[in-house]
């Protein structure tokens, strides 16, 4: 048994959050500050248990992706079902802990600065608690089921911190669309669990690890894939289902940034390497993930360039990357994913709390209404910028190194397709990204605004996520030994070659679009206006996100509501309809065989006395027997 | 003919004619009257059967107490409006209520005469009186005093029941 | 010679008697009187049943007498059930009292 304090009190890492839940609902609520601090400390806590996980396998090799630690405790065992809550421990949870609770820590102090005066500001920090707690329950999760039951509790911390001003109806309409929307892929996810369980008769990750390898019902497996990929699909915002995450933007910004970077769309992308051996053994549903996952990634990139809400362009380039995450597993390969998950989380993070910082600052969304910010906000103005680069991939910084990785095996295995759609999207990318920091941060003045830059706590996460956008790449350089491909990997480790073919390009393609978006919008040597009136019917298509929301609109006004209306009719009158005639007949034999009741006794009792002669008569007949 | 069976059968045809009487006569009093009777003729029934412990008791309770208790009763609750003779009249079920109990008493007599009787042959107790009181203080000594404890509880409530409500409200 | 079923009719024809009363008389105090009845033809069963069956013991006796008492006291609480109806509504019709039906 290995000796570590954190791997003996793994459990501790989300019941750390779910204590300051709990502590700051009960009791400290009235307290701002104390529930702030509770909040913070379990996340330190977990923090540090994590760190020491990461210690253990960093040093001892001991544990490794085909020799994890688990440990579980029985949570329900009856007959023919046996679920336990356990925890599972290999480099890819050690890493996926030290994301979330390494950036949920900053995001909970940027958030003592960004809600400061906010009459629901410890009510934010026990949600807060609560999302984490469920995002690390998912994290550490040994089985199917309790991975289920904290994937659920996600989609319910979400649905509450989207419509944490739930008195704006624009944030009820959201998280009831983050929650409706995650439904129905948790849906999917729980029929394919429930058919795994059925088919092999657990929920254990390992147990099913072997059954799936040894099993050769390529259907089922196929079926069972598909089914759970379906999960993903809804909590990742894959398309069709991404419709959630733009409008998911209503919660207040830390929010956003914990949504988008370590927890909640981290979870589909997690699910997809930890049940990667039933995805690859079936070839149909990987490159179904793959395609599905390039063709997102695409299709985000292209509305992303049209939008003009600050929160709004970050969120489709979410939707765009998680994209890039899927596709790389689809592909093959859970190192590029995962890697390009932990370094996205970094640089999303980050510039999700820059624009924080920015919309705390000018109390505007819209990137035409700014201009100039960066003269006001040096800070937040350059971490932005650092931001930028690292997800348009400009080596050194840490989207380079993941999304090359993602690009090399793309290459690779041959998805030529795929290669390409990558490689413009790395364009798109690019240029919507340069698009927003130009508008935003350089340039004229272009709206009546009073920035400053903002407190302390807000601009020190800023700037240690700075540092991890810049560096955080190197750990998965595939010109350093024993990097991130070393410890997260299936099946056998797959050191990444340099290929600098794919680096070249990718780098130049990048610049390209930044050089693009400097012509267009600070230049001005190209007009933005010219383009669009010259595409307007492709612009508008791009602008109203590919009509989507439009027709989900138009799908559920006629298709849904027309069936509903015909099952209400047939609720009413044929199900109504038999359950009132029965009370019919029953009222109305009541109503006329109440008569029957007299109330006199002489009536009664004359009844009774032929009803005794007609039994008698009636057993002593032939037929019976009766008494001789 | 033996004496006994002459008695038997002139003390039935009094009992039943009697009974007849009571539910036949359409005056509430006549049928006071004549229930003492057919509680005598049952006395007499009780004395053909070797009883006379009971006898006794039959015309001292029955046609002596029971029976003053209802001329009581008639006496309390009969209006003076000096028309006796519909004081008992027959309601609704007369002709219904005698098929039906026709039928019943077919049914009875049938079985009664079907049923093969054990007949016991041991000697009859010449001291019933005796007899009876030894078995009440001792195999039925529970019951006797229970029934003491019923009949006070009757007489209280029976009290409470029929008692003038003073302060209707 | 008088035999048992002389005396078991004698009781059936007259707890008959007494039931018809009971079922068909329109005077609570008549239908009283009729129960009466009925309790008298079951004592003289289980008089000739000691007579004739068990001559040996007198249990069919003893069991008359607990009958006799449990008799009188319904004859008791009877008429002073009657007599509270009678001063609630003037009347000892049962065909009026009908306060089982609601």
């Amino acid at each position: 048994m290995i000796e570590s304090i954190g791997i003996k009190y793994i459990w501790l890492v989300p019941l750390a959050p779910l204590l300051a839940f709990i502590l700051i609902t009960f009791l400290f609520k009235r307290f701002k500050l104390l529930s702030a601090l509770t909040a913070i400390f379990s996340m330190v806590v977990s923090l540090i248990l994590t760190l020491d996980i990461l210690r253990v396998i960093l040093t001892g090799h001991e544990i490794t992706m085909n020799t994890p630690v688990e440990m579980a405790v029985p949570w329900l065992n009856m007959n023919g079902l046996y679920i336990e809550m356990g925890a599972l421990i290999d480099p890819l949870t050690a890493g996926m802990l030290f994301v979330v609770t390494f950036i949920s820590l900053l995001i909970m102090i940027y958030s003592v600065g960004y809600m400061h005066g906010d009459p629901g500001f410890s009510r934010f920090f026990s949600y807060l608690a609560l999302f984490v707690f469920s995002m690390l329950g998912l994290v550490i999760a040994n089985n199917y089921f309790q991975m289920f039951v904290f994937w659920e509790l996600v989609g319910l911390s979400s649905y509450l911190l989207i419509g944490f001003y739930f008195y704006k109806d624009s944030a009820a309409q959201a998280n009831k669309k983050a929650f409706i929307t995650n439904r129905v892929a948790d849906f999917g996810f729980m029929i394919g669990v429930i058919i795994l369980f059925l088919y092999f008769g657990t929920f254990n990750f390992l147990e099913l690890a072997e059954g799936i390898s040894a099993s050769s019902d390529l259907a089922f497996l196929t079926l069972a894939g598909i089914l759970v990929f379906i999960g993903p699909i809804g909590k990742s915002g894959q398309f069709p289902l991404h419709v959630w995450l733009p409008d998911a933007m209503e919660g207040p910004t830390p929010v956003s940034a914990l949504i988008h970077a370590a927890t909640m769309v981290a979870a589909g992308v997690f699910l997809l390497a930890r049940g990667f051996i039933l995805f690859v053994s079936a070839p149909a549903t990987i490159t179904f993930i793959a395609y599905l996952g390039g063709f997102t990634a695409f299709f985000a990139a292209t509305i992303a360039i049209t939008q003009r809400d600050f929160k709004r362009i970050l969120a489709f380039s979410t939707l765009s990357q998680l994209g890039y995450m899927v596709m790389a597993i689809g592909l093959g390969s859970l190192t590029a994913g995962m890697f390009h998950l932990t370094t996205h989380a970094f640089f999303k993070a980050l510039m999700f709390l820059c624009a924080g910082s920015v919309i705390h600052a000018l109390h505007k969304q819209d990137i035409f209404e700014m201009g100039g910010v960066f003269k006001k906000m040096k800070i937040t103005g350059t971490t932005m910028i650092i931001g930028g680069l690292a997800i348009a991939g400009i080596p050194p910084f840490a989207g380079f190194w993941s999304k090359d990785e993602i690009l090399l095996v793309a290459k690779t295995n041959g998805f030529t397709l795929l290669y390409v759609l990558a490689s413009v999207t790395a364009f798109l990318t690019a240029f919507y990204m340069f698009r927003l920091i130009f508008l935003a941060f350089f340039g004229e003045k272009r709206s009546d605004y009073h920035a400053h830059e903002s407190p302390l706590t807000m601009t020190i996460p800023l700037m240690i996520l700075a540092v991890f956008s810049i560096f955080g790449g190197l750990i998965g350089a595939p010109f350093v030994e024993h990097g991130f491909s070393s410890y997260v990997y299936f099946g056998e480790a797959h050191h990444p070659q340099p290929d600098y073919m794919v680096m070249g390009s990718s780098t130049l393609i990048a610049a390209a679009g930044i050089f693009l978006a400097w012509l267009v919008y600070i230049k001005k040597a190209i007009s933005a206006e010219k383009i669009a009136n010259q595409f307007a019917p492709l612009y508008k298509f791009l602008y109203n996100k590919w009509y989507i929301d439009e027709i989900y609109q138009w799908f559920f006004n006629k298709v849904v509501l027309s069936i509903s209306a015909l099952l209400n009719w047939c609720d009413r009158n044929i199900v109504d309809g038999i359950a009132h005639g029965i009370a019919w007949v029953i009222r109305t034999t009541g109503a006329k065989g109440r008569y029957i009741h007299t109330g006199s006794l002489q009536t009664y009792g004359l009844v009774i006395f032929a009803a005794v002669v007609v039994i008698v008569l009636f057993l002593a007949g032939p037929v019976v027997g009766g008494v001789q | 003919m033996e004496l006994h069976v002459i008695a038997f059968w002139l003390i039935a045809f009094v009992t039943l004619g009697s009974a007849l009487a009571v539910v036949f006569l359409t005056n509430i009093v006549h049928s006071a009257l004549a229930l003492i009777l057919t509680f005598l003729g049952i006395a007499g029934l009780y004395l053909t059967l070797n009883a006379d412990f009971l006898a006794a008791v039959q015309v001292l309770v029955y046609a002596g107490a029971v029976s003053i208790l209802i001329v009581f009763g008639i006496m309390l609750i009969t209006r003076g409006d000096g028309r006796m003779a519909d004081t008992n009249i027959f309601g609704k079920y007369k002709y219904t209520a005698a098929i039906v109990i026709t039928a019943f008493l077919g049914v009875l007599s049938h079985y009664i005469i079907k049923t093969p009787w054990q007949m016991g042959t041991a000697a009859l107790s010449e001291n019933t009186m005796g007899d009876i009181a030894e078995l009440l203080f001792s195999d039925y000594v529970i019951p006797f005093e229970l029934a003491a404890i019923l009949l006070t509880v009757a007489m209280v409530g029976a009290i409470v029941i029929a008692r003038e409500v003073k302060n209707p409200k | 010679m008088i035999t048992l079923n002389h005396y078991l009719l004698l009781s059936a024809i007259l707890f008959c008697i007494g039931l018809y009363g009971a079922l068909s008389k329109k005077n609570a105090i008549a239908i009283l009187i009729c129960i009466e009845l009925m309790l008298n033809a079951v004592n003289i069963n289980l008089v000739a049943f000691t007579k004739f069956l068990t001559p040996g013991d007198l249990t069919g006796q003893i069991f008359a007498i607990f009958v006799i008492v449990v008799a009188a006291c319904e004859i008791a609480v009877g008429l002073a059930i009657i007599i509270a109806i009678y001063r609630d509504r003037s009347s000892v019709d049962v065909e009026n009292l009908d306060w089982l039906k609601w």
